[in-house]
């Protein structure tokens, strides 16, 4: 998803007069101000009015506010409750990004050959595309949950210890965005020309050595792509945390989100404005990383 | 890259009607083909597995006597005394009804508007000229890489002040708050103008000599001959909308207008005598997207994987 070289440019093109230029202004904006106006309402407006709030404490109604400027921030930030919520979504990304991948991996690479029926098995594969993380939140209920689950007496998938907890939750996560990281591996894995598996294949090349030396290199940017996308995703973690641990056993699977939805209040809404604060700037390092790795990628392209 | 999206989602086609995993095995290693195959067969069942197996659990405790699971000493594989009323009783008594019709009409409002916002956009982007263009385009993009979790809260106080979020909500106030925030998709933008960017550079010019306007022009041609991505985009669309959680968590406050993810919240206030409802709902809950990624399967994949190779 990168810019294109916009080729129905025509600015250079003779003839063009001065009021069809006007004409085609005043077309774009009228095309464009449905999208804008709802882009500025609901995501730069709100964004501004953060760091608005998180500079200001509020009363208990919500009527009247007091300047406490960035000390709030900086408090919110370095206190001990958004520590643990960053805490918890940086483990849960540990706990899901790379086994999401290597698992995306090795489902699409095992369906991407030539055998009757691999059709049934590529639609199983890609199945959970369609599933929320509602959804698959209870699926697991049915596995991990403490008194109902069927694996309730496993020791590492026990909801009151705190890194099992998560571990627990971060299985449902897995599972959900299998049918997506197995998609993307499969198109790219068919993205690969033929020609350079069969010369690879008169090279002499085993199979595994092929895999390691010609495949994964080549699905490289597809991988970093994945990565990236899977920790936006643990980033936005909250719905399986609230169906399956309620955020515990004492705030252990709280992510920051999670954190940010209990301070809606007016009377921590300050801090809850400089969490989301912190949220954007963690999101943006994660923004940023992606594009320098599309960028990459095109390069890789051409 | 508006031409490697779709010669992506052709490859896909393409190597779907047979030419697929072609890697060579076939032609080198003609003898050992059947065991492979059958080791392959093996593998792919075991790989199955895992993701059919929180689903097979779902179903056999969704249609389990709930009670009779609970006494069981051992965790069982298979339903015990099986009772199917459980999905009718999710409508019922777990009331899934309301629920589900107003999330497929929160889905089917929200994905019209995207796709109705997206498309004019998009054709300004790819066929208009005019000042500041790429800033505005900078500016779509930029909503992109901003997931609706960081302007929660001040999203909701806006819908608060409105008086559309509040705990005696009305249906005007929960629709409202529920689906505005949605109505334009950068993705969508983005997508279809790549999309529009593969028609060949004179078409519009022809066009307009044939006296077609911007919206003729649009809605006769451009969307016709952009079918493929439209309909990528539409699913994908509808997948993540039906699928929304946390916004509609925190905008509904009358559980009259849950959506019928909110309803699946259940499961973890449930008595554990009566866990089967909650089981059945998210079964019955994933149908219809279900049911579109089997039809649609093609339209959808390439619609997910656009942006993540390149042809």
């Amino acid at each position: 998803m990168t810019d294109t070289v916009d080729r129905h440019s025509n600015v250079d093109r003779p003839g063009r007069s001065r009021s069809r230029r006007v004409g085609e202004a005043v077309a774009a904006v009228a095309l464009l101000v449905p999208a804008l106006a709802i882009f500025v309402a609901f995501f730069f407006w709100p964004l501004w009015r953060l760091v608005h709030y998180s500079l200001y404490q509020q009363n208990l109604q919500g009527t009247r506010e007091r300047w406490v400027g960035p000390s709030q921030i900086v408090e919110t930030l370095t206190g001990a409750d958004f520590r643990q919520g960053l805490w918890v979504n940086v483990l849960f990304l540990i706990m899901t990004v790379p086994i999401g991948v290597l698992l995306g991996l090795l489902l699409a690479t095992s369906a991407n050959r030539r055998l009757r029926g691999i059709k049934i098995f590529q639609t199983i594969f890609s199945s959970t595309v369609a599933s929320s993380v509602a959804v698959s939140a209870v699926v697991f209920f049915t596995l991990v949950n403490d008194q109902a689950g069927y694996f309730k007496d496993v020791s590492w998938l026990a909801l009151d210890k705190p890194l099992s907890a998560l571990f627990a939750v971060s299985l449902s996560s897995i599972w959900r965005n299998l049918g997506l990281t197995f998609v993307i591996v499969l198109a790219g894995l068919q993205a690969i020309p033929e020609e350079i598996q069969e010369a690879s294949v008169l090279d002499g090349y085993s199979p595994i050595r092929r895999f390691l030396r010609i495949t994964v290199p080549l699905l490289g940017p597809t991988l970093l792509f994945l990565a990236v996308v899977l920790t936006v995703d643990a980033f936005q973690a909250y719905a399986q945390m609230e169906l399956l641990t309620g955020g515990g056993p004492g705030g252990a699977t709280e992510t920051i989100l999670f954190k940010i939805t209990k301070l809606a209040g007016p009377r921590d809404f300050g801090q809850g404005a400089s969490m989301s604060l912190g949220l954007f700037v963690l999101t943006g390092l994660v923004a940023a990383a992606q594009f320098s790795v599309l960028n990459r990628r095109v390069h890789y392209g051409n | 890259m508006a031409t490697e999206t779709i010669e992506t989602s052709d490859s896909i086609r393409d190597r779907s009607s047979g030419r697929r995993g072609a890697t060579g095995r076939r032609t080198t290693v003609p003898h050992g083909l059947r065991g492979a195959n059958l080791a392959w067969y093996v593998v792919l069942t075991l790989l199955s597995m895992v993701i059919v197996f929180p689903l097979w659990m779902t179903l056999v405790r969704a249609i389990s006597n709930p009670t009779k699971v609970l006494l069981a000493p051992e965790p069982s594989l298979l339903p015990v005394d099986i009772q199917w009323n459980a999905f009718t009783q999710a409508f019922t008594e777990g009331g899934l009804g309301r629920p589900l019709l107003f999330s497929l009409l929160l889905t089917v409002v929200i994905v019209s508007a995207q796709l109705f916002t997206s498309l004019i956009a998009a054709y300004a982007f790819a066929f208009l000229e005019f000042p500041f263009k790429r800033l505005m385009f900078g500016i779509v993009v930029a909503t992109l890489l901003l997931p609706v979790e960081v302007t929660l809260l001040t999203n909701i106080k806006t819908f608060q002040n409105l008086g559309w979020i509040s705990p005696n909500q009305d249906f005007g106030g929960a629709f409202g708050s529920l689906t505005l925030p949605f109505t334009a998709a950068a993705v969508g933008i983005f997508l279809i103008r790549q999309g529009f960017l593969g028609l060949p550079r004179d078409l519009r010019d022809a066009a307009e000599l044939d006296g077609y306007g911007h919206l003729k022009f649009l809605f006769k041609i451009a969307v016709p001959v952009t079918r493929p991505i439209i309909a990528s985009f539409v699913l994908i669309s509808f997948l993540g909308t039906y699928n929304q959680y946390v916004w509609p968590r925190q905008a509904v406050q009358n559980d009259q207008y849950n959506t019928i993810q909110l309803t699946l919240r259940a499961v973890a206030g449930q008595r554990l005598d009566q866990l089967n409802l909650p089981f059945a709902a998210a079964l019955i809950a994933s149908v219809p997207v279900l049911a579109l990624l089997l039809i649609f399967q093609r339209q959808l994949i390439s619609g997910l994987t656009a942006g993540a190779v390149k042809g």
